[in-house]
């Protein structure tokens, strides 16, 4: 299993998802600019501001080169996983629905919330049990998860909620509590919290190593 | 052309923004000031202004939670 880390300008978590990658497998970074994903299985998109954030968190990243390739790599059934503003990237991307809206609070979050497992069905979950609980990490300015109440009901139906924020964790006023989606093919999903910050007892938790480990369960990609 | 695009979050999605200028006022002595929404103006120069709509579409605005508008400026000879 090698695991490609997409880094922009402006990211900030690589190194972080790097390490957590390399834990279940091998690992190496990809630039922005690279458009060759040969030989790699899975792609992690990590935290940060790419970009500045300039305009609306991932509106620029989206038309990165390598963002191209990785439609590509989507669209073949690769599994890809965005964490934070590689969520933000994309639902900007449209490889994702829905989009992330600023923190009804205004502020910038940063605390360890409980997060339960809705789907345990997808490419980058099925390491954990359904209902299962993680403590992770969040850390951002622009986390509240929205979707249009049919597009909510579509997503409900399919599966496509993969973790919700457990009760009296929504940190950011996501709609339904919802902190990670899926695409229609399960391969593509996205989170606001961290779980490459979570993957050592050290730091205080080890709930986060579970998404990671969950894309080496499967057969290498074809 | 020129042209200002104002983007303006979609009616009915909460504008934590706008809430906090609204509370932030009365403190300040304004008072009945309310149904603040904070957005963004993008001022550009277009050479094909058909190209507009689809630019605001896919770059300036979030269709999904934005509404956006585009308003001609007169040029200035």
């Amino acid at each position: 299993m090698r695991f490609g880390v997409l880094q922009f300008p402006g990211s900030c978590d690589e190194r972080d998802a790097l390490q957590a990658c390399e834990r279940v497998g091998a690992a190496r970074m990809l630039w922005h600019e690279d458009t060759d994903l040969s030989g790699i299985d899975a792609v992690v998109i990590p935290g940060g501001f790419s970009y500045g954030d300039y305009l609306r968190a991932g509106a620029i990243a989206r038309f990165s080169p390598a963002m191209g390739a990785v439609a590509e790599f989507a669209a073949a059934g690769g599994p890809v996983l965005g964490i934070c503003n590689g969520f933000q990237v994309l639902c900007e991307a449209g490889l994702l629905p829905g989009a992330l809206l600023p923190n009804e609070s205004v502020r910038f979050l940063c605390r360890q919330v409980e997060l339960v497992v809705e789907n345990a069905n997808t490419p980058f979950t099925r390491a954990c049990d359904p209902g299962e609980r993680l403590s992770v990490p969040v850390k951002h300015m622009s986390g509240r998860y929205f979707a249009p109440d049919g597009m909510l009901e579509d997503l409900e139906a399919g599966g496509q909620v993969v973790l919700r924020y457990a009760p009296g964790h929504n940190p950011n006023g996501s709609v339904r509590d919802i902190a990670g989606v899926c695409n229609e093919d399960g391969n593509v999903m996205g989170l606001m919290p961290h779980p490459e910050h979570a993957v050592d007892p050290l730091t205080g938790s080890a709930d986060g190593l579970r998404l990671f480990a969950s894309p080496a369960l499967q057969p290498a990609a074809a | 052309m020129k042209a200002t695009v104002l983007i303006r979050p979609k009616e009915g999605i909460l504008d934590p923004q706008g809430k906090a200028v609204e509370r932030a006022l009365p403190a300040l002595g304004f008072s009945g000031v309310s149904a603040v929404r904070v957005g963004r103006m993008v001022e550009l120069e277009v050479e094909d202004p058909s190209a507009l709509p689809s630019l605001c579409e896919k770059l300036l605005a979030n269709p999904l939670i934005e509404d956006y508008e585009i308003q001609p400026l007169p040029d200035q000879g």
